[in-house]
């Protein structure tokens, strides 16, 4: 799978409000809700401004979460990343 | 129009028009002791007209409408007026409202604490709520729509008259007075409805918030049990209960997350009303 690279929303495009075991996303741009399961949280919140790829997220996230010990997370991360782009919650860079 | 008449339930001010003067009446008797105020503009406008115009003499025949239209209304004979009355203020309020999220739920009140309760039809929300309403220091806010406050939260009435079906009507007309029931519909496309007209201390306070103090989602039916619910459930499942969620943009966003943040939510279920009422109790008691 190609590591591709993706890019945040602005930072007021999404409004975050974790509710529990969800976190519940309000996209200003497109005006819909989408309701997502970490790690999705945790990407958006480490993608910041730059674009980024699975291999440079996954470098990041380890700096906060213990990502050794599940396996490659690169792949995931792609995938997870791809999913972000479907809702248009992250664009292709 | 050739018959009119306004009702305000709630923050809304109907007005309703009709070709026949029959359910214009039966309006004005199930509504006459609610506040008039003939002088404030209409938020909805709700209008009972013939088919086609020779139908009124022919085989009178009552089709909805409003400032929404929903196509395939049902046509609904005369002696139904009422119930199509019914059903097209309900369609006015459902599409159109926007000051307000607007829940598909029953609400009652006490203390200037709102316990909402929300589900499908045929869960006993409004049976529960007019239950409540009945006894005890309860004030029931609505049996179908509760309007959340977008600025700060608030639950306001919706205290349209309650729509009574099939077993329930004997259940609630066991212990009110006849004359606030208005006349049993029998054989509606709902089954058999009957209206009853809220408590006149309900009705005198429906300008009166109160603050959303437990969130119920009940189920009729089954052995009684409860089960906490968790604030994201309760948003997914409130996010469908309302019926204009996705209009109000962001503003519903955050009117719904602050809800299920602020209030408890449980999923209860229970095999008759008495059981209901009991679990409702002792969880408001924990609240």
């Amino acid at each position: 799978m190609t590591d591709r690279a993706y890019r945040a929303a602005r930072a007021d495009a999404l409004r975050i409000e974790p509710l529990g075991e969800l976190t519940a996303l309000f996209d200003r741009r497109s005006m819909q809700t989408h309701l997502v399961v970490s790690p999705m949280p945790e990407i958006l919140e480490t993608m910041g401004d730059d674009a980024s790829n699975a291999t440079a997220l996954a470098r990041r996230l380890a700096a906060s979460f213990d990502l050794e010990s599940e396996g490659d997370a690169i792949p995931v991360l792609a995938e997870r990343l791809a999913e972000l782009a479907a809702m248009g919650l992250v664009e292709r860079a | 129009m050739r018959h009119e008449t306004r009702i305000a339930v709630g923050p809304v001010q109907f007005r309703i028009g009709s070709d026949w003067a029959e359910p214009i009446a039966a309006l004005e008797r199930l509504y006459a002791v609610y506040p008039k105020d003939g002088m404030r503009p209409a938020d909805a406008t709700v209008r009972l007209f013939a088919a086609r115009p020779w139908r009124r003499w022919l085989r009178p025949s009552v089709h909805i409408g409003g400032d929404f239209v929903v196509p395939d209304a049902l046509p609904l004979p005369l002696p139904m007026g009422l119930l199509a009355a019914e059903m097209a203020m309900n369609l006015q309020v459902a599409l159109g409202w926007r000051r307000h999220m607007l829940l598909h739920a029953s609400a009652v009140a006490r203390d200037g604490r709102a316990l909402i309760m929300s589900g499908e039809s045929g869960s006993g929300k409004s049976t529960l709520a007019a239950l409540l309403g009945e006894g005890g220091d309860w004030r029931l806010m609505g049996d179908e729509f509760t309007l959340i406050d977008p600025a700060d939260g608030d639950a306001l009435a919706f205290p349209r008259a309650v729509s009574l079906k099939n077993e329930a009507i004997a259940e609630v007309a066991a212990r009110v007075d006849a004359a606030r029931l208005g006349p049993l519909l029998a054989g509606t496309p709902k089954g058999d409805i009957r209206h009853l007209v809220p408590r006149a201390d309900a009705i005198a306070a429906m300008h009166e918030p109160a603050r959303p103090a437990l969130l119920l989602f009940p189920r009729f039916g089954g052995e009684s049990a409860v089960e906490p619910m968790g604030e994201g459930e309760a948003f997914v499942r409130l996010t469908e209960a309302s019926t204009n969620y996705v209009a109000l943009g962001e503003a519903g966003f955050a009117a719904l997350t602050r809800l299920v943040r602020e209030t408890p939510a449980f999923a209860i279920s229970y095999p008759d009303s008495e059981a209901g009422i009991g679990l409702v109790e002792h969880l408001w008691a924990e609240a």
